[in-house]
C-alpha cells in the first residue's frame, strides 16, 4: 500500500465507476420556494444545493445601494449536516470566500445597470456537499436569477476539472478534489465563451492546464443545456404558443 | 422584490372565520396536507424533510462522540439548533440565529427531551467520559406559517432514522464499527400550536393568516396524551378557557399528527427494507 | 445576418435573436448589430422589432399605468407605497388630497394609513428616482370591502386578454367588481372565501395555462362548474 488512495482503476474507471470525461448525473428544478422571486435546486452526484434570490429590490439600508446600478450580493453556507464531521453553523473563511467568487462569477452576465438603487441578493444553501459545490451553486445561482426574470446577458455554466493519479478529470467528485493532483473549477457564459470563474488548487504543466481549461469548457457547455431544460420544465409544456395584446 | 407584510386582507380572513371557515376552505382545525420525506441527506446520521403547505423544514442529525454532562453522567447529549435561512423568508436576516430561531430550537429542545423520544442511556458509551452527543440541527427552508408543528415532526422523524456507529469498549479503548445501529425511540412527541385570532383558535395559519395572530400556543403531547412542553408566544394573551380548549385540541390533533408521522415512516420503511425485514 | 430564430419560440438569456438591420425591443441588449435576449421568455418579431415577452419577472412602472399598491408607510410629506415592484411608490399628499393638510396639526393616518389599498396612477418613473403616484382621477383612490390577490405581473396582459376578452368575461360571470392592477395585482369587492377562492382558481389556471389557447373557453367553463357549488 503506498498510502494514497487509487482513484482512477486499471480499466480507467473512477472511484464512482465514472470515465474520465463523463459528468455526475445532474438534475435541476426552479421555482421551487413560495416566497423569494427566483429559486433553484440543483443535485450533482450527492452534491445537493438550493438557491433562493431576492430582487431586483430597493434597500431600506441606503448606504448598501448604488446610484447606477444594482448590487448583487451573495451568501453560500454550509448546512452543519452536509459534510462528513458536522460544520459549525457559524461562517467558515472558506464560506466568505466561496461567496465572493461565486458573485463574481455571475455579476459579469447581469445586467446591473438596468435597475438603478437597487439590490439582488442571491442565498446558497449546501444542504449536502459532496465535491463541486462551488460550481454546482453558480450553476444553480445562474438558473435562480433566471427564474427571478432578472435581465442577463448570458447564464452562467460551471465545471470543475482536474488531475487524479496523472490523468485529467472531468466533473470532480469529493474525494478526487480531496486527494487528486489538482482541482480547476471554471464558470463560463455558455453563448459568449467568457470565462466568468477560474481558480486552481494543485500542480500542472502549461499544457495540462490549456487541455483542461478547454474541458471545462465543454463541459460548461453541456450543463447550459441542462439549465434551459430546467427552465423549460419549469414553465410546463410550452406549445402552441399564442401572445396577446 | 418587497413583499409588506401588511394584513391587508383582514376583513377576508375574519369575515371567514366568523363562518367557522378559513379563507383557503379549511376548518380552523384543519392542518394543510403533511408530507414526510426520510433520511434526504446522506452524509448525516438521519434527516427528514417535512412539507405542509408551503412550508418546508429539513432536520439533520448528526452524531458525534464526546464528554457526558456532570449531572447526568450514564446519559447520552441532545443538543437542537435552528438557522432560519434566508431564502425561506424575505423577514428573515442572514447573520447569526435571532431571538425566533433560537426560541424555536430550544422548544423543540424541550418536546424531544421531556416527551422521552430518545433513550439517553442507551446512548452512553463510557459513563462520566464518553457519551453519544446528538447534534439536531433544524433547516427552515420555506417559511408557509406553522414552523413549530412542521419542525417538530421533522426533528422527531430524522431521530426515528438516524443510525450511529456500533462500538465497542476495550480496556479504556473505544472501537467505533463500521457496522451501524438505530436509536432506541421510546416515544413520538409532537407540537400543536394554537393561534388566536380574535376570538378564533385555528390551527396551521397560512402565512396570509399569520399577520393577524394575536398570541400562539405550542403544546407538545406524548403517545400517553400527556403535555410535555408547552410555549406560550407572540404579544397577544389567552383567557383560561382558551387555553383548556387548546389542550383538548393539542391531544386530539397530536394523535392524529402522531399517526401521520408513522404511517408516513412505516410506509417508507417497507420500501427501504423490503416486505421481509418490514415493521 | 437575418432572423436567427423564429417569432414566437422560446428564449434563454444570451440567445442571439437577430442580426442586422433590427430594431432592440423590450427585455434584449445589443452587441453591434446583433440583437440577444436577456431573459426567458417568448421571442417577437414584428416589423423588424424584436421584442421578449418574459415567462418569468417583476413589474417595472410605466407612466400611465393603473396599479394597486399597499400603504407602508409615511413621511411628512408623502405615503410610501408598495406596488409589487422593484422600486418603492411616493404617493405625495399633493396627488392625494383635494386641500393643503398640516402634518403638526393633523393626524395623517386619518387619510390612509399602513395596510391601506389604493388604486393609483403612476405619473413618473425613471428608475432614478422613486416612481410617483397619484390618486386624483375617475375611479382611483382607496379601495375597501375587498380582497387583494397578488399574482405574477406578466401574466397580466393574459389575464386581461385580447382587448379585454378574458377580465370582461370574468367580470360578467361573477357577480361582483373587480379591478386589475398592471402589477400583478387583482381586487375584487367580495370578502366571501368561496368567491376569493374561485377567482384564486381562474388566475391560477391563467398563470399555469397562459401560453396555451382556447384559455377563455377553459376559465368560461370553469366558472359555469364552480359557480354552482357557491351558495348565495
Amino acid at each position: 500500500m503506498s498510502g494514497k488512495k487509487r482513484l482512477i482503476d486499471e480499466n480507467g474507471l473512477r472511484v464512482d465507476g465514472r470515465r474520465w470525461n463523463e459528468l455526475r448525473p445532474l438534475k435541476i428544478e426552479v421555482g421551487i420556494l413560495s416566497n423569494v422571486d427566483g429559486s433553484a435546486r440543483i443535485i450533482q452526484g450527492k452534491t445537493h444545493i438550493l438557491v433562493g434570490v431576492y430582487g431586483p429590490r430597493e434597500s431600506f439600508a441606503k448606504h448598501v445601494s448604488l446610484p447606477d446600478r444594482s448590487v448583487v450580493r451573495c451568501r453560500y453556507r454550509m448546512a452543519p449536516f452536509s459534510v462528513e464531521e458536522r460544520k459549525s453553523p457559524a461562517p467558515s473563511r472558506r464560506e466568505i470566500e466561496l461567496s465572493k467568487v461565486i458573485r463574481e462569477a455571475l455579476e459579469p452576465a447581469i445586467l446591473v445597470e438596468e435597475f438603478p438603487r437597487t439590490i439582488i441578493d442571491i442565498f446558497i444553501e449546501v444542504l449536502e456537499a459532496d465535491g463541486g459545490t462551488r460550481c454546482a451553486s453558480i450553476t444553480a445561482a445562474s438558473v435562480a436569477l433566471a427564474d427571478a426574470g432578472i435581465p442577463m446577458k448570458d447564464l452562467v455554466a460551471a465545471c470543475a476539472v482536474g488531475k487524479a493519479d496523472g490523468k485529467l478529470i472531468v466533473d470532480l467528485s469529493d474525494m478526487e478534489d480531496k486527494y487528486g493532483e489538482a482541482d480547476v473549477p471554471v464558470a463560463i457564459m455558455p453563448n459568449k465563451n467568457i470565462i466568468t470563474l477560474l481558480q486552481m488548487d494543485g500542480t500542472l504543466t502549461s499544457d495540462e492546464f490549456n487541455a483542461l481549461l478547454q474541458l471545462a469548457m465543454k463541459g460548461c457547455k453541456r450543463i447550459h443545456e441542462v439549465q434551459r431544460k430546467a427552465l423549460k420544465d419549469g414553465f410546463g409544456e410550452i406549445k402552441n404558443l399564442v401572445l396577446e395584446e | 422584490m418587497m413583499i409588506t407584510p401588511l394584513p391587508v386582507n383582514r376583513d377576508l380572513i375574519l369575515g371567514s372565520l366568523s363562518k367557522g371557515v378559513r379563507s383557503d376552505g379549511r376548518r380552523l382545525d384543519e392542518y394543510r396536507p403533511i408530507k414526510f420525506e426520510f433520511n434526504v441527506i446522506s452524509k448525516a446520521n438521519g434527516s427528514a424533510s417535512v412539507r405542509i403547505g408551503d412550508t418546508y423544514v429539513l432536520v439533520g442529525v448528526k452524531a458525534e462522540i464526546g464528554k457526558p454532562f456532570p449531572d447526568t453522567p450514564d446519559e447520552g447529549v441532545l443538543i437542537v439548533n435552528s438557522e432560519f435561512v434566508p431564502l425561506a423568508s424575505p423577514q428573515f436576516e442572514a447573520g447569526p440565529p435571532d431571538e425566533n430561531s433560537i426560541e424555536l430550537a430550544r422548544v423543540i429542545d424541550r418536546g424531544l427531551r421531556h416527551g422521552g423520544a430518545v433513550d439517553f442511556k442507551d446512548l452512553c458509551i463510557i459513563p462520566n467520559e464518553k457519551v453519544w452527543i446528538l447534534w439536531v440541527d433544524i433547516y427552515v427552508l420555506d417559511h408557509g406559517g406553522d414552523l413549530f408543528d412542521a419542525t417538530a415532526l421533522a426533528s422527531i422523524a430524522a431521530l426515528m432514522v438516524t443510525k450511529i456507529p456500533v462500538v465497542v469498549v476495550e480496556g479504556s479503548q473505544i472501537v467505533v464499527r463500521e457496522e451501524k445501529r438505530p436509536l432506541k425511540i421510546v416515544d413520538y412527541p409532537v407540537s400543536v400550536t394554537i393561534n388566536k385570532i380574535g376570538n378564533y383558535l385555528l390551527l396551521d395559519p397560512t402565512l396570509e393568516e399569520l399577520e393577524l395572530v394575536e398570541a400562539r400556543l405550542t403544546m407538545f403531547t406524548n403517545s400517553k396524551g400527556e403535555i410535555c412542553a408547552v410555549q406560550k408566544g407572540l404579544p397577544g394573551a389567552f383567557t383560561y378557557d382558551e387555553v383548556m380548549k387548546s389542550v383538548e385540541l393539542a391531544k386530539s390533533k397530536g394523535r392524529e399528527l402522531r399517526s401521520i408521522l408513522l404511517e408516513s415512516f412505516n410506509n417508507w420503511d417497507k420500501n427501504v427494507r423490503g416486505a421481509l425485514n418490514g415493521v | 445576418m437575418g432572423e436567427k430564430v423564429r417569432s414566437r419560440s422560446i428564449v434563454f438569456p444570451g440567445d442571439l435573436i437577430a442580426e442586422g438591420s433590427f430594431r432592440a425591443g423590450a427585455y434584449t441588449y445589443t452587441e453591434g448589430n446583433k440583437i440577444f435576449s436577456s431573459v426567458f421568455g417568448l421571442c417577437e418579431i414584428k416589423n423588424r422589432v424584436v421584442n421578449i415577452i418574459p415567462l418569468q419577472g417583476f413589474y417595472i412602472p410605466r407612466v400611465g399605468d393603473n396599479v394597486i399598491g399597499v400603504i407602508i408607510d409615511n413621511s411628512p410629506t408623502s405615503w410610501q407605497v408598495d406596488i409589487n415592484s422593484p422600486y418603492i411608490a411616493v404617493l405625495q399628499f399633493s396627488d392625494a388630497l383635494s386641500k393643503p393638510v398640516d402634518v403638526a396639526r393633523e393626524d395623517i393616518r386619518r387619510y390612509l394609513k399602513s395596510g391601506d389599498v389604493i388604486l393609483a396612477e403612476v405619473i413618473a418613473f425613471d428608475k432614478l428616482r422613486s416612481p410617483l403616484l397619484s390618486i386624483k382621477g375617475k375611479d382611483l383612490g382607496k379601495l375597501e370591502n375587498g380582497t387583494l390577490i397578488t399574482f405574477s405581473p406578466v401574466k397580466v396582459p393574459r389575464l386581461i386578454g385580447r382587448r379585454g376578452s378574458m377580465i370582461n368575461m370574468i367580470k360578467k360571470e361573477l357577480s361582483c367588481k373587480i379591478i386589475m392592477g398592471r402589477n400583478g395585482r387583482i381586487w375584487i369587492s367580495s370578502t366571501d372565501p368561496q368567491i376569493v377562492n374561485l377567482v384564486r382558481k381562474i388566475i391560477s389556471l391563467v398563470e399555469e395555462e397562459s401560453h396555451l389557447p382556447g384559455l377563455t373557453d377553459k376559465v368560461k367553463s370553469l366558472i359555469v362548474k364552480e359557480r354552482g357549488n357557491i351558495d348565495r
